[in-house]
């Protein structure tokens, strides 16, 4: 029972990391039909980013105090390269949907190895607060505690979110962007500029998602991006292509799904059982990935 | 998709917009009316076969003499990876298909043939046969599966599943991939031509030659009723199917023989580098082939080969460049990422979708279009 409180757990922090980072290519996937390959480097800038100004402020603060101004930072990292890719790289192929991708692709090419020149390919240890690497025994389970920390942020990120999309104009534009983007175009409304709003949006939350995740891993690494986009696209794809709360559900499942199945079966079976249920979800529902609303 | 952004999926072979190539086989006009189409290839291969018997040095470009066993070695690779990005742009430049898992088929070769010939013990033709079969198979599968979605999803599919095999070959199940050292060719297995440091040469035309059966096989696929079909479903998949044409079928048709053609380039690659690698397996190595590809230009064979080539060179090549002196001046941040070879092939395929959206062939017969007309 403890084990299974304790796999719940995990993989619900799993998931949780696996929603924040697909949130920000749902919701640019959902408007734009940009598949944003940068997602990646914009996560691994934010690692960076939270690991540099952890590095740099006075030693003498708390860990705690340190992690939660690098995450400021990392979302404010995050959220400008979002914008001047949007602007600079993104906007002058409006509706060119593969050159856009193929731009995407070749910024996480060059930015992989940009970071990996300055700061070398191995892992670099990244402090955590002491409270984030203890555990809590609930009902016999000794629950790590940096768990609850992520599944706490991915909850607001998804509350903050659909309060965005629900109740401010911004959150309209972006629906009626979502489900006819000509349209709202002809009633006068400047997608454009929606556009770069969202962007970096998407890319605040990557920077988010990569310092949380630098916590999870332990270090900061150039690759460490790229190995959870992979992740992140699976539930986009899982979760409907563009529908915030199917990527929730669907980052929930794919956390569990993979956190039960290494612990049940073997190593590595967690991480294959995944693409299985890709490959389920695609043959059983193949309709509902056509396209949705956020 | 407007016309602009049909630009890099478009043939630049010859100047005919992409249309014509639907009505007009490009067979049918081919050799009559052009005999370079036939007399440029022959030269080429006749130059790159020669290649091994001259001593000659270039320095800086080739280590060594061009028929020493480090510039062999070199260029053998280059003519792999070369012929891989082309066997990748029969999905790509032909039938308009983005595919991310071009690299489980290529892996798929070269891993089953290392293990059938070291774990299984077969015989060298028993391994390749082997390994040709169960690729086709297994391309079968994932592109019945990956099919079903269209677009953008097909990418994030094909994706998913040669990261399922990246995990499969990281972990390394009962010590047969050899997980993060990648596995050795059995030396024992594989004719004594092939091995050493002194049978560079042997390596190499082995290499020319997979690049030739890629180029025959891709040209047959082209000139044929299914590869005008591919191109009919490049250019506007919802006419081709509203023509009658089973779109399906045809894009299913163009994977596996893509994958075929990876397939018998992951034995290629093996077989000159002496055993299989990881990286093939990841998906970088699937983007650096869709890199190559729009490099030297979608949808042309010369420019598959030559941007899969120039990738390969680059790569290997490009670290030279951190050591440069006239970087000195430079400082030390620029410097350590100029020292990436993937910065500056990123940076520069950026540059090359932005300003030649059809690659560096394409910009090569605008600019010889622009010199002969003035």
């Amino acid at each position: 029972m403890s084990d299974l409180l304790l796999l719940l757990v995990t993989g619900l922090g799993l998931g949780a990391l696996y929603f924040l980072a697909a949130s920000g290519l749902s919701l640019i996937y959902g408007l734009m039909g940009v598949l944003n390959f940068a997602h990646g480097v914009f996560m691994t800038a934010g690692a960076y980013a939270g690991w540099l100004t952890m590095g740099d402020l006075p030693q003498s603060l708390p860990v705690g105090a340190r992690l939660a101004v690098g995450v400021v930072v990392a979302i404010a990292v995050g959220a400008v390269i979002g914008l001047v890719v949007e602007v600079v790289l993104i906007r002058p192929l409006y509706r060119h949907h593969i050159q856009q991708v193929l731009v995407t692709v070749g910024l996480s090419l060059a930015g992989v190895a940009a970071a990996q020149g300055i700061w070398g390919a191995d892992p670099r240890p990244v402090e955590t607060p002491t409270w984030m690497s203890g555990t809590t025994v609930v009902l016999g389970a000794r629950l790590p505690n940096d768990r609850f920390v992520y599944i706490a942020v991915a909850l607001l990120l998804l509350a903050g979110l659909l309060a965005l999309l629900r109740y401010t104009r911004l959150g309209l534009v972006i629906r009626a962007g979502v489900e006819n983007r000509t349209m709202v175009e002809a009633l006068g409304i400047d997608v454009q500029r929606t556009f770069t709003i969202v962007f970096a949006i998407g890319g605040a939350a990557a920077g988010l998602a990569g310092v949380l995740y630098s916590q999870y891993a332990g270090a900061v690494s150039p690759g460490q991006g790229g190995s959870l986009l992979i992740y992140a696209f699976i539930v986009v794809v899982i979760g409907g292509m563009g529908s915030l709360t199917g990527t929730a559900v669907a980052a929930v499942v794919v956390g569990l799904v993979q956190q039960l199945a290494n612990y049940y079966a073997a190593s590595g079976v967690g991480d294959l059982s995944v693409v299985l249920l890709l490959a389920l979800v695609l043959l059983l529902r193949p309709s509902s990935l056509k396209g949705a609303t956020a | 998709m407007t016309s602009q952004a049909s630009d890099v999926t478009e043939a630049p072979e010859g100047a005919e917009p992409a249309t014509r190539h639907t009505a007009e086989p490009e067979a049918a006009r081919g050799p009559r009316r052009r005999p370079w189409k036939v007399v440029v290839p022959l030269l080429v291969l006749a130059v790159l076969a020669y290649l091994p018997y001259v001593p000659a040095e270039l320095p800086g470009l080739l280590p060594g003499r061009v028929n020493g066993p480090g510039s062999m070695q070199l260029l053998a690779t280059c003519l792999v990876i070369a012929g891989i990005a082309l066997s990748y742009d029969v999905l790509f430049g032909r039938t308009g298909l983005l595919s991310f898992g071009h690299a489980l088929f290529v892996a798929s070769g070269s891993y089953l043939l290392t293990i059938s010939l070291s774990t299984w013990a077969l015989p060298l033709p028993v391994a390749i046969a082997l390994a040709l079969l169960a690729s086709t198979v297994l391309s079968l599968v994932v592109g019945a599966v990956a099919l079903r979605v269209g677009g953008i999803a097909f990418a994030m599919v094909t994706l998913a599943f040669a990261q399922a095999a990246s995990i499969i070959v990281m972990r390394n199940p009962g010590g047969v991939t050899g997980g993060e050292e990648g596995k050795v060719l059995d030396r024992d297995a594989v004719p004594a031509l092939l091995v050493g440091v002194a049978n560079a040469p042997y390596r190499y035309w082995l290499a020319l030659g997979f690049v030739v059966l890629a180029w025959v096989v891709v040209t047959l696929l082209i000139g044929s009723r299914a590869g005008r079909a591919m191109a009919a479903v490049r250019e506007n998949e919802s006419r081709a199917a509203v023509l009658g044409l089973g779109t399906y079928r045809v894009k299913l048709l163009a994977i596996v023989v893509a994958s075929v053609l990876g397939a018998l380039g992951g034995i290629v690659h093996a077989l000159v580098l002496g055993g299989s690698n990881p990286h093939l397996t990841t998906s970088e190595f699937t983007l650096s082939l869709l890199v190559m590809v729009v490099l030297g230009g979608a949808g042309s064979r010369w420019g598959a080969l030559l941007g899969g080539f120039l990738y390969a060179y680059a790569d290997a090549r490009l670290v030279e460049v951190s050591g440069a002196a006239w970087l000195e001046p430079l400082p030390e941040v620029v410097r350590q990422v100029l020292s990436q070879p993937l910065f500056i092939l990123g940076v520069l395929f950026i540059v090359v979708v932005y300003f030649a959206p059809s690659g560096l062939t394409g910009l090569g017969g605008r600019l010889i279009r622009k010199a002969g007309s003035s």
